[in-house]
């Protein structure tokens, strides 16, 4: 076919695509609604949601989680753009909270609780159930990354992954009670980390274009 | 040629203008958005025999890499932002077909290749005879979203053209243009595609 054939028939595509970044919304905001309805079916918030909210550890896990999810959907966003780069600095932001909050514990703990909060009440809980509030924010969010043209693809599903990571821990957390900064670092981020690896997976061979 | 504009080259006087008829193209004016896919074959096809010449695959393929890229500027449009520079997002669509071209035929090495903005476009005439890569991906496709392609490309029927001929709605054809496109654009990375 001469070259001249193809872009007749290029330009007489005039459907409209939906844009990627509307891609992303969509997905982001079925994201959260998905895993909230999985949520309330599963689990529900902890019964003493409301004082627990006046204590600071545990409001910290949902700023930790929505810092999380809040980065990686911007990181995603530029690397869905063949041009954009790898703006991953920005993914330093749930890291770095995370390491003042467990700081500030380290401080305000005596070192003999250290262990006992570390390792928690219900850590195969945590495992279990982020994963699963996160497997449906994952294949959202992959399916709005497929609308872009990334140059990573398995970098980027990784990415896809923290985003969906960081839904479901927002949500777990309100089930969640183990709230000191130790747990979170170490249990929240093997079931974040384990999204991530099988954002990876997938993005390396869904994103491909 | 002066200025301190490190993306000042051979194309710096083009951007403005491809990026005009790339936005009235994502608008719906196809007579523009072909004029954009017109003038950026001579480019393309220099960009091509670059990185096929210094590889040692030679020219013979040159014209089914520009398609290739075309394709995917095509199918990928969406990913262009209005507001940002259309030379570097060609330039990093075209890359990403010609490193993925270069892989399938073996060769991973690094190979520089050109910016698709510096490059000077190429004036060679296009090959007499036709590429057969894409017509033998369009048969591919088959069915109705091969005849529809097939009719509006090669025949340059028209979309009221097509709709009459395979008695369907200029709805529905439009659908299935956009659709076999699409297909049409991931067929060239499927094995034995």
């Amino acid at each position: 076919m001469k070259t001249e054939n193809l872009i007749a028939a290029l330009a007489a595509d005039k459907r409209k695509a939906l844009s990627p970044r509307r891609a992303l919304a969509i997905a982001l905001a079925a994201s959260v609604a998905a895993a909230c309805a999985l949520f309330f079916m599963l689990l529900g918030p902890r019964p003493d949601f409301m004082p627990a909210m006046h204590t600071m550890r545990f409001d910290f896990k949902f700023v930790a989680a929505l810092a999380l999810a809040a980065s990686a959907a911007a990181a995603s966003a530029r690397l869905m753009r063949p041009e954009g780069g790898h703006p991953l600095m920005v993914l330093f932001a749930a890291p770095a909270l995370l390491a003042i909050a467990m700081a500030l514990e380290l401080i305000a703990v005596p070192a003999s609780e250290w262990g006992s909060r570390l390792v928690g009440h219900n850590a195969v809980l945590c495992m279990t159930f982020i994963p699963i509030l996160s497997f449906a924010p994952l294949a959202l969010v992959l399916w709005a990354l497929r609308h872009g043209a990334t140059q990573t693809p398995a970098l980027t599903g990784a990415v896809a992954g923290l985003v969906a990571g960081g839904v479901g821990a927002l949500f777990y957390a309100a089930h969640c009670f183990d709230d000191s900064p130790l747990f979170v670092a170490v249990w929240y981020t093997i079931a974040v980390a384990f999204m991530a690896g099988l954002g990876a997976l997938l993005g390396s061979r869904l994103l491909r274009w | 040629m002066s200025g301190a504009n490190h993306s000042e080259g051979p194309a710096s006087g083009q951007e403005a203008e491809f990026a005009s008829w790339m936005r009235a193209g994502l608008d719906g004016d196809g007579a523009a958005y072909g004029r954009l896919l017109e003038a950026l074959v001579p480019r393309l096809r220099a960009f091509a025999r670059g990185g096929l010449a210094r590889t040692g695959l030679g020219n013979a393929d040159v014209e089914d890499v520009v398609q290739e890229i075309l394709l995917a500027v095509h199918v990928k449009r969406g990913t262009w932002m209005r507001d940002a520079a259309f030379l570097p997002w060609l330039n990093a669509i075209a890359r990403h077909k010609l490193i993925d071209v270069l892989r399938r035929r073996g060769r991973r090495g690094e190979t520089p290749i050109d910016d698709v903005a510096h490059v000077l476009p190429d004036d060679a005439p296009a090959p007499e005879t036709a590429p057969a890569e894409l017509a033998r991906l369009v048969g591919r496709l088959g069915g109705r979203q091969g005849q529809v392609v097939a009719a509006i490309s090669l025949e340059e029927a028209s979309i009221k053209d097509v709709a009459q001929r395979f008695a369907m709605s200029e709805g529905a054809v439009r659908v299935t243009l956009h659709r076999g496109l699409r297909k049409l654009a991931s067929l060239y990375r499927e094995p034995n595609g």
